[in-house]
């Protein structure tokens, strides 16, 4: 059996989801993505058995195009993530009540469509397909669904829509220019074509535009925070926790290893960009307000420093960012989900009307405390692993950019328990936290769960991930 | 037919097919009732039917007279297409000044 | 066998921490501190079988578990190495741990959170055992800030009170800048080493001589010693230290007094191949530690919360520790240790025994004439006291003598700083035993009326501890040294025995001298002539300066921490606005152009066939003229 299975599940999931009805629909969605995630397991059973699930198909002959989907190490941790994750999000969302909700639970799972797409896609027009199709379900999950005034959000939406749009088309370009060249738009054809210097530069640039907002990269992430802040709960998470990781993935998948040479030739300035993108982030969000731009601001400085990391060129750099770009997933979802419970009971998202929560419930301050801390890296968590190894790999690149990119782990821990204290120490205030509920403990504790597992013993994703980007890395460094 | 070159001179024919252009492209920007406009479209089509003419002869080539008539041929049939068209604007706006007729606004 | 005993040693507390976490609330006060105090004590008992072991076959114990963390170049393991030096801070830390811990359960008994406060306090047991245990510096490193998160946790433990949280956040923010600093060390030695665990790195080190004159390892070693300084509380990362006694005192015994606070004297005494190699960051060291020394000597001068004297009299003395480690004397400072665990852990849970006495009461000027009414606690830290003095034959004397004549053979001025801060320290601490326990009650009647000595759970660590800083010098007499005879191994090198000459002799006599001078001006000023510290707004002069720490807090926020926020509220207002603005602009230029654009498409005919006349013409125009 092919890995296409699973888009296959998962669509299939969306369309079943839609027509269950309200009533069923979440469940529905939650039964195929826990389906899809027994289907990436599996996957990565056959992936570490050295069994080929590679799936290729003509699709369209003339322009000379296929339906690819590639396995590796790199895919295979994607989509473990993307399944995962999307299975969180869903049953984190049960308690909340949504209005047509057919339409919501079936967009979420669209949504895990593309993106697993996304991860999986070895052409680059099937690529760009799936890349362009995971915006329109999250655009419509932020727009109908999202919080605050209407007129607001629709202004942030549609910037995010535009703005992410725009970054695409200069993709599809350079997938054009490459087409010409190449012949096929197949990964394996892409990365064997030969570019000269100026041309792997403007191809780089194009990328580089699609990514930078994706991702995103100071200066291009202006979308971000109003987007997070407005979308709801489910849609932040899985824009931060995913969607973002698709830029970081791409860019270890496309960017570097089609224009190594433009990427060895800028790679200060890429380097410098991003860890500026971390210092920027961070102090940015020490005076947020509102704790889902905090978090929006933290979690820029977070992906600042991983695309870092891989533009650093080395298999440290890289497989610090995949492992990062994994532990940022979760422990950003938790970080969202948490917002998401005080909003629940408080119905707010400014800080300084919270205060007083862990008098009132000391397990969900516990659990929310252990997130946090792993989002600021402790030592032991999984985030720790992932920021030393980036830290580690910057620093072979030059001292000044681990000094800089370093400063995370102060700034980090400032905001962080400024926040954490203010949220959630202190008398209790005049609002009453419900105590959490079972549901919603079973989400803190998957996460926590995963977080301290590979914290301790990183060595499963490791041996997954490591052959894959070793592959990359040749490719990256060949003449 | 020489002749008729030899004592006007190619160059004048040159001369009154511009200005007849001319006339009829100042007509055309200038006055704003659309049949008048009409008139002066008809005069620059004419001017360039002349010109052809003109050059017919001059190169003893009778394709230009055909391009000709098939031009005037094509040009009543045009006016005839273009007048009824006028007409039902008049019928509905009770007025063919070009400046009422601004529904084509983008 | 010893693989299973040394996870046992590791994860009792941490057993303990689970237990407490889980069921602690429903088990009750008393079985969530004897659990507690048990799993601390099975540490201990394991550590005790380790020295034995050791002290037999003379060979470390080294247990691997698995592969952790992996590089390029290099792996970093999960594995833990019982050495000597590791074995030595394992039995004080649960040895005075396990003391603490009994304590705790009388001295904790009122609080409803009494689990959580186990939980932590078994939490912090835990992490200290992996710091102090690591084989390499990156398990060492979660240690590391495993305490520092504990520290935060008992800090801010009455979380109820936004001030005591502002003091616990300092803590670790600080703790984090000096982080920083140790893990770009880390980075250094993995770039030129390709390893992070102890042994091979003292290999690497030492048989690489052509690394010697690299300048990165300078450096290396500088960003540990930064590292340390943020743990240990040395200038310029100090300043937490004094607002962690924001904690239940409990925990500024083990935490702020004898364990967590000497990890940088670990970790610099584990590395000491490394800074032997680099004279420039020993004598950066050595100064630092002096210099702390003193200026923190001089403000606990003055201070008039019997905690922050405390406080200030452990960073000084770290400072003393910084200053021997400086000098290449590690066994010295690892002997200072030793001592200081002993005798401050003991004032601490006595300052503890004396404000659980006043319900609270902090304030020395609010004391006095303590000692009819609680001899046991006088009289235990009368004898801690004698000892942080310097005074013969106390456990302080041997060991604070021997720094300073350290230092008096290497530098005659870092000898003349580090006296007189310790006559500062003779001064201040006679100066709190004076207010406290002397002359008559100054707090209210309601307080007299319920003076009372502690219960047993109280007292018996304090005799233990008072007992162990009165002897505790016999463990490494000038001449004949067991503790130097011990750490041989460790460091490599036959210890050459003292030569106790007439120079030793008179160093003694001046210390001796030095420090009775300084009970003496204690003496005189708070028995003799009976004076008080005066009230907050009658400070003024000099007094204020040290009163008030010589405004160090408020030059960091004004350096450091309001500067960032401005940058903060910078980038927030302007910045982003302009970022978010120039996108902005980007899709109203768009909108603008296509209306303008708009505006063009009027309707009117004569407007598009004068446009099309004049296109037409330029075309024309271009073609045949240019």
């Amino acid at each position: 059996m092919n890995v296409s299975f699973i888009l296959i599940l998962l669509l299939f999931g969306a369309i079943a989801t839609y027509f269950a009805g309200d009533q069923l629909a979440k469940k529905v969605a939650l039964v195929f993505s826990l389906a899809s995630v027994a289907g990436s397991i599996y996957i990565f059973n056959q992936h570490m058995a050295g069994i080929d699930t590679n799936f290729r198909e003509n699709w369209i002959s003339n322009p000379n195009l296929f339906i690819a989907l590639k396995v590796d190490g790199l895919s295979v941790a994607m989509l473990l993530l993307t399944t995962a994750l999307t299975s969180i999000i869903l049953f984190s969302s049960f308690g909340n009540q949504y209005n047509n909700s057919k339409n919501f639970y079936a967009l979420v799972m669209f949504m895990s469509f593309a993106m697993v797409g996304t991860f999986l896609s070895a052409d680059a027009f099937l690529y760009y397909i799936f890349w362009e199709l995971s915006l329109i379900p999250i655009y419509f999950i932020a727009l109908l669904w999202g919080n605050g005034d209407a007129e607001e959000r629709k202004k942030a939406i549609i910037k995010f829509f535009i703005y992410t749009l725009a970054g695409s088309l200069f993709m599809l370009v350079a997938f054009i220019y490459l087409f010409q060249k190449a012949g096929s738009l197949l990964i394996g054809d892409l990365y064997a074509i030969h570019l000269s210097g100026q041309e792997q530069f403007w191809i780089f640039l194009a990328l580089f535009l699609a990514y930078a907002i994706k991702i995103p990269i100071v200066p291009f992430h202006s979308w971000q925070a109003n987007t997070y802040q407005k979308a709801p709960a489910a849609g932040t998470m899985l824009l931060s926790g995913i969607m973002l990781k698709m830029g970081l993935y791409s860019v270890i998948r496309w960017q570097l290893p089609i224009a190594p040479v433009a990427a060895k030739m800028y790679m200060d300035v890429f380097i410098g960009l991003s860890v500026a993108g971390v210092i920027y982030g961070s102090v940015v969000a020490l005076k947020q307000k509102n704790i889902k731009k905090l978090l929006a601001y933290s979690s820029l400085a977070h992906v600042g420093l991983i695309a870092a990391g891989a533009y650093t060129l080395t298999l440290d750099g890289l497989r610090g960012a995949v492992l990062q770009m994994i532990a940022h997933g979760f422990v950003v979802v938790g970080l969202f989900f948490a917002a998401e419970v005080i909003e629940r009971r408080f119905n707010t998202q400014e800080i300084s009307e919270m205060g007083g929560i862990r008098i009132q419930d000391n397990k969900f301050a516990s659990m929310f405390m252990i997130v946090m801390l792993a989002s600021v890296a402790l030592p032991s968590t999984f985030n720790f692993i992932g920021e030393f190894t980036l830290l580690y790999s910057l620093y072979n690149a030059n001292i000044w950019f681990a000094i800089l990119a370093g400063t995370t782990i102060i700034l980090g821990a400032v905001y962080m328990l400024k926040m954490f204290q203010h949220v959630m120490l202190g008398e209790a205030g005049a609002k009453v936290f419900k105590a959490v509920t079972t549901q919603e403990t079973i989400v803190f504790v998957v996460i926590i769960a995963v977080l301290l597992f590979f914290g301790l013993y990183p060595k499963p994703i490791n041996d997954l991930i490591t052959p894959a980007l070793q592959e990359i890395v040749t490719k990256i460094n060949r003449q | 037919m020489d002749n008729i070159l030899q004592e006007i001179g190619m160059e004048n024919y040159i001369y009154l097919s511009v200005i007849l252009f001319c006339i009829g492209v100042f007509g055309v920007l200038y006055r704003r009732n659309a049949i008048i406009m009409f008139m002066s479209i008809e005069i620059m089509l004419n001017a360039v039917n002349l010109l052809f003419v003109a050059f017919s002869t001059y190169h003893q080539d009778a394709q230009g007279q055909v391009f000709v008539f098939f031009s005037m041929a094509v040009a009543a049939a045009e006016v005839a297409v273009g007048l009824a068209i006028l007409v039902s604007i008049f019928r509905n706006l009770n007025s063919i000044d070009i400046d009422n007729l601004k529904n084509l606004k983008g | 066998m010893e693989k299973k005993l040394a996870l046992v040693l590791l994860l009792a507390p941490f057993c303990g921490f689970l237990f407490n976490v889980f069921l602690g609330k429903k088990a009750g006060k008393s079985i969530s501190g004897i659990i507690g105090t048990l799993s601390v004590l099975i540490s201990f008992f394991a550590t005790t079988y380790f020295f034995a072991l050791l002290q037999s076959t003379g060979q470390p114990v080294q247990v691997d578990l698995f592969q952790w963390i992996s590089l390029e170049k290099f792996n970093i393991d999960f594995s833990f190495l019982l050495d000597q030096l590791s074995i030595l801070w394992l039995l004080f830390v649960t040895g005075i741990g396990t003391l603490i811990h009994m304590y705790s359960i009388s001295y904790m008994h009122d609080d409803e959170n009494m689990h959580k406060f186990f939980a932590y306090l078994n939490l912090f047991v835990f992490f200290m055992i992996t710091l102090v245990m690591g084989s390499n510096l990156l398990i060492m490193f979660i240690g590391w800030e495993g305490v520092g998160l504990c520290s935060y946790l008992l800090i801010g433990f009455w979380y109820k009170n936004q001030e005591y949280n502002d003091a616990a956040k300092k803590a670790f923010i600080m703790n984090r800048i000096g982080d920083l600093g140790l893990l770009i060390g880390l980075f250094i030695l993995g770039y030129l080493f390709h390893t992070l665990d102890y042994a091979t790195l003292k290999t690497s080190i030492l048989s690489n001589s052509a690394v010697l004159s690299n300048p990165l390892l300078s450096i290396a070693a500088l960003c540990l010693f930064i590292g340390a300084c943020g743990k240990s509380a040395q200038i310029p990362l100090y300043t937490w230290l004094p607002d962690a006694m924001a904690g239940p005192t409990p925990v500024s015994a083990l935490i702020h007094a004898a364990t967590m606070v000497t990890a940088g004297i670990f970790m610099v005494t584990r590395m000491h191949f490394l800074f032997d190699l680099t004279p420039y960051v020993q004598d950066i060291i050595a100064i630092v530690g002096t210099i702390t020394a003193v200026v923190a000597a001089s403000i606990g001068l003055v201070q008039t919360d019997i905690k922050k004297v405390l406080a200030y009299s452990t960073v000084s003395q770290l400072g003393l520790m910084f200053l021997a480690l400086g000098l290449g004397a590690y066994e010295v400072a690892v002997f200072h240790v030793i001592t200081h665990a002993f005798f401050k852990a003991c004032l601490f849970l006595g300052s503890g025994s004396v404000i659980h006495a006043l319900h609270g009461e902090q304030d020395m000027r609010r004391m006095g004439g303590l000692r009819k009414a609680m001899p046991v606690t006088f009289w235990t830290m009368m004898i801690s006291t004698l000892a942080i003095a310097g005074i013969f034959p106390f456990a302080g004397f041997w060991s604070k003598d021997e720094i300073l004549m350290t230092a008096f053979h290497g530098n005659i001025v870092l000898w003349v700083i580090g006296s007189i801060a310790s006559i500062m320290t003779a001064f201040y601490m006679f100066r709190l035993m004076y207010l406290t326990f002397f002359q008559e009650f100054r707090g209210t009647e309601e307080q007299k009326h319920h003076l009372h000595e502690s219960p047993s759970l109280i007292t018996i660590p304090l005799i233990i501890l008072a007992f162990l800083a009165a002897i505790g010098g016999l463990i490494s007499l000038p001449g004949n040294s067991w503790l130097n005879h011990y750490l041989e191994p460790f460091f490599n090198k036959a210890h050459e025995a003292h030569h106790l000459g007439a120079t030793e002799y008179t160093l003694m006599a001046i210390a001796t001298a030095g420090a009775l001078l300084g009970i003496g001006i204690a003496y005189s000023k708070y028995i003799k002539q009976n004076q008080l510290p005066a009230e907050d707004s009658e400070i003024k002069g000099i007094a204020k300066v040290l009163y008030n720490k010589y405004y160090v807090d408020e030059a960091y926020e004004a350096l450091f921490v309001n500067p960032l926020y401005k940058v903060s509220h910078f980038f927030r207002k302007y910045v982003e606005e302009a970022v978010s603005g120039f996108v902005f602009g980007l899709g109203k230029l768009t909108n603008e152009i296509g209306n303008q654009g708009k505006s063009v498409q009027n309707g009117s005919i004569g407007l598009y066939l004068f446009a099309f006349v004049i296109g037409v013409s330029s075309i024309l125009i271009y073609l045949f003229l240019v």
